[in-house]
């Protein structure tokens, strides 16, 4: 494999290759060999899997003929394709309206609204489903603005999204309506355009990209969630569900395979699509744009407080509810306020369940941050193998495009393989933290690049001149540089271990049962008071552990980023 | 040098204290006993069987029924689990089909009524207890949509009750499959289907859980859940609006059983947990949680059970519903799976 690549170098560098060269390879190697292990044979035995029956035997296509000739399961696609194309319309339409808010007008308050649209990121996706039961199911508060209609179905699985999806959409969109050039504004205002034309000439075609990315990270979020649909997805059948429903309540893993393959498709299709319109975009922000500062005007800036102030009490009335559900004696015949929904043991769950959540976080935030910072030091500042580089880097990619089940899934099929020499992870709390550090890797993976982008590659010729190893300049450059990188994606990792389900929902064992999981399980066996009970305890540690890393960074920024202002 | 000896004294007191401990571990057999048994119970269970067999130490995997199953079978080819306390019957006639199962006659087998072991004469499973099908029946949303408490199967299917009726998906859950399959050997395969169509029309959905459509119930959430008897026992003890019904035609039943993983390399140890799950003194202790148990006599009535439970349960036959269990789920959903929960 080393000759291979080495075709490519200078013969005469390979002849001064120092051990500090060697080093580096090798520790690419490994990075690469890591992501290969971890993701891509996990996968191809998953595709394989999909290509056999169930006693191992090769059968081709048959499993896939099985399953689009069944009604029932085939009838899962459009619905999932109906919920994601819903979902999106109506999130982006949110976003975009509060976003614009927040960036084109003068309406107070907007560091607050901002703050508060950032919960759902902190909860795991199942937490809306069982809100939105108390707050409109049949007994629920708000029943009647249904009209008849069930929550149990296409109208739960579509609000529960919104509300799960609208912070990441939101994040982009505020990007991509910043990058706005003043003068286009002033161009338009002094050829007298009306500011409908205006927005439709200028405003969108700036905002385009973001739209259109912001779109396919919503549809991606919404075909490939678990959380919502099984909660409330009553007799709706989506195709997240179907994976969980063949392998957990049929055991039929071919299937299960097979469902994620269909799965993965639009996932894969989207993300490709997205990386595409995403290079398109680099040029659209000249050196010479003047940035965008909205100027007061009352009646727009009241519309969009209005409207922003409507999203933010939707959001807060959705984990309001979850919050007072969770200390209800026994809605609702029994409205009575209790502490005893925390009493999971009661139920047969157990707080030792959330502690292995929070062990396990805490090992996705440790080692999660040093493999993936690491390796993306390895891509953006490597000298050698710049073909290996390369492919660690498109590998990192991969993740965000597997859906957390397909990815769980397939963990089973690769490390249960009797012969295996891994298989001793299998049911350990170790399998969980590998299983979400690759599944998150994607997006920290692109924070450090960004934030390695921006330290002047000239550390690394500079030391390398001098004979400083590199990973001595990683240790006492690079690394301390980052520092606020470094912080963002632990804590970005460590959210997303403690409410992620569907990776892990085939992984865990009865040693490491996680919180999230048994907000699920609770639900599923009717103990709604109690899932909501723990859910919130889900929240309130990530807020917990967010607002800590607030305060921390604010502390660090002045001590260690002084350099940043002279 | 004093140094040295020291570091040289604490490294001989811990490897000492090492090996030690490693001998003590030794001694101490640990079984991986897979359970759907209810949580609360697996603490007595285990310490009941532990003033017996101290050296032997239980370590429970336990989930739902479905899930073990599906666990079991997943791990077929690398089996993880040395011994099965408290799983459905159904499953573990899934698994012997598989031939995943160690035959062992426990000590004292002739002593469980014949409904409760495997009908080999080496057997692969032997019966714990007996599960019922119930209808959990909501007082209060009855009386708010005005229906009457229904008394039989034949009850359900009435228009009256469209859209108040919730039953778990038999094909995930080990409650919602007694049901099902019972009404085939009820009814005869050709009415039990067209029963399932009439009842199919006033369910409103079915649940993954075979304990949820009780949980529903007793929150008001729907006002018929078809369920099981312990879970409607419970919920009402608790407080729920609930009435139990028994349905006159007949019950559909399932029983936790016990086997040996075929592949254990703890053949002694499992042996001793199988002769210990069919004693006198185990029964005693299901019983604690379920009306009919596998040792004739020991059953004493259980508080919100009917009486005569055991004249309303079916003769349930097995065999049959194992070996015809994947045909029965092909075409349920086949028929109805457009209603059912994610998942």
């Amino acid at each position: 494999m080393i000759s291979v690549w080495n075709r490519n170098v200078n013969p005469a560098d390979t002849v001064r290759l120092s051990k500090d060269d060697y080093i580096q390879r090798g520790v690419i190697l490994i990075a690469v060999a890591f992501l290969f292990f971890t993701l891509l044979m996990p996968l191809s035995s998953m595709l394989v899997k999909s290509l056999q029956n169930a006693d191992g035997d090769f059968v081709g296509l048959v499993n896939f003929a099985t399953y689009f000739s069944n009604p029932v399961l085939f009838e899962s696609v459009a619905n999932s394709l109906q919920i994601a194309l819903t979902s999106t319309f109506i999130v982006i339409t949110l976003a975009f309206l509060f976003a614009y808010g927040l960036t084109r007008t003068c309406m107070p308050g907007k560091k607050t609204l901002r703050a508060l649209t950032l919960l759902p990121l902190f909860a795991p996706s199942l937490l809306p489903g069982i809100s939105l039961i108390y707050l409109l199911g049949n007994q629920g508060i708000f029943k009647g603005v249904l009209f008849g209609e069930t929550i149990y179905g296409p109208i739960g699985i579509v609000i529960g999204m919104c509300f799960w999806v609208f912070p990441h959409v939101l994040m982009i969109m505020v990007t991509a309506l910043s990058n706005s050039d003043a003068r286009l504004y002033e161009a338009a205002r002094v050829m007298k355009a009306s500011p409908v034309r205006t927005f439709f000439t200028v405003t969108l075609p700036s905002a385009k990209y973001g739209l259109i990315s912001a779109s396919f990270v919503a549809f991606t979020l919404v075909i490939t969630d678990f959380g919502v649909p099984k909660v409330i997805g009553g007799e709706f059948n989506v195709l997240a569900t179907d994976i969980y429903k063949q392998v957990v309540g049929q055991q039929n893993f071919q299937m299960g395979a097979v469902v994620s393959v269909v799965l993965l498709l639009p996932a894969v299709f989207s993300f490709i699509a997205d990386r595409l319109v995403q290079k398109k975009q680099v040029a659209m922000l000249s050196a010479r744009a003047v940035p965008f500062v909205p100027s007061p005007h009352k009646m727009k800036d009241r519309l969009f407080f209005g409207i922003c102030c409507l999203v933010v009490s939707a959001i807060l009335l959705v984990i309001g509810m979850a919050v007072y559900a969770s200390f209800i004696t026994f809605w609702p015949y029994n409205t009575a306020l209790t502490l005893n929904n925390y009493n999971f043991e009661e139920v047969g769950a157990s707080w030792d369940f959330y502690f292995n959540s929070l062990e396990m976080a805490a090992w996705v935030a440790v080692i999660g941050t040093a493999v993936v910072f690491f390796n993306a030091y390895l891509v953006e500042k490597g000298r050698a193998f710049e073909p290996v580089r390369n492919l660690l880097h498109l590998m990192a990619m991969i993740p965000m495009a597997v859906p957390g089940m397909v990815l769980g899934l397939s963990y089973i099929f690769f490390f249960n393989q009797p012969g295996n020499p891994l298989n001793f992870i299998y049911a350990t709390m170790a399998i969980l933290v590998l299983n979400s550090v690759v599944h998150f890797y994607t997006v920290c993976h692109l924070t450090s690049v960004t934030a390695l982008k921006q330290i002047d590659s000239e550390f690394e010729a500079v030391s390398s001149s001098l004979k400083v190893p590199f990973y001595a300049t990683f240790w006492k450059v690079t690394l301390p540089v980052s520092l606020p990188a470094v912080l963002e994606i632990s804590v970005y990792l460590f959210v997303n271990a403690m409410t992620t389900v569907s990776a892990v929902v085939f992984l865990y064992s009865s040693d490491t049962m996680l919180a999230s999981i048994s907000v699920m399980n609770m639900d599923e066996a009717g103990n709604t008071a109690s899932a909501a009970a723990m859910a919130v305890l889900i929240l309130v540690t990530c807020l917990a552990v967010k607002g800590t890393h607030w305060l921390l960074s604010q502390k660090l920024l002045t001590v260690t980023q002084g350099w940043r202002n002279r | 040098m004093k140094l040295v000896n020291q570091i040289k004294l604490v490294a001989l007191g811990l490897t000492g204290s090492m090996v030690l401990a490693a001998s003590v571990a030794q001694a101490q057999t640990e079984l991986k006993v897979y359970t759907a048994l209810e949580t609360e119970q697996l603490k007595p269970y285990a310490k009941a069987f532990n003033e017996q067999y101290p050296d032997i130490k239980i370590k429970w995997v336990r989930d739902s029924t479905g899930i073990v199953t599906a666990k079991l079978l997943a791990e077929k080819n690398n089996p993880q689990a040395d011994v099965v306390w408290g799983l459905a019957a159904t499953s573990l006639l899934v698994l012997k089909e598989q031939n995943m199962l160690q035959p062992y006659a426990p000590k004292g087998i002739e002593m469980l009524s014949p409904k409760f072991r495997d009908a080999d004469a080496n057997p692969s499973w032997v019966g714990m207890d007996a599960w019922m099908g119930a209808l959990c029946f909501n007082t209060i949303e009855a009386k708010k949509h005005g229906l009457p408490k229904p008394t039989s199967w034949e009850d359900l299917t009435k228009p009256v009750y469209k859209g108040h009726v919730i039953m778990p998906n038999p094909a995930s859950s080990g409650t919602g499959f007694l049901d099902v399959s019972s009404w085939l050997q009820m009814f005869g395969e050709d009415k039990g289907w067209g029963y399932m169509d009439r009842l199919h029309n006033n369910i409103a959905r079915y649940t993954h859980s075979g304990s949820k459509p009780c949980k529903l119930a007793a929150a008001g959430e729907t006002a018929i859940g078809i369920s099981f008897a312990y879970k409607g026992a419970n919920l009402k003890k608790k407080g729920a609006p609930l009435d139990l019904v028994f349905p006159q035609e007949g019950l559909g039943w399932d029983m936790e059983a016990a086997a040996i993983v075929k592949g254990t390399d703890k053949m002694d140890a499992a042996k001793k947990l199988m002769d210990f799950a069919i004693t006198k003194q185990a029964n005693e202790m299901y019983n604690k949680s379920f009306a009919v148990v596998g040792y004739p006599g020991v059953a004493k009535p259980i508080p919100h059970y009917p009486a005569d439970a055991e004249a309303l349960m079916i003769d349930n036959n097995f065999e049959w519903a194992a070996s015809k269990r994947k045909e029965i789920l092909s075409t349920w959903q086949a028929r109805y799976d457009g209603k059912s929960d994610p998942k």
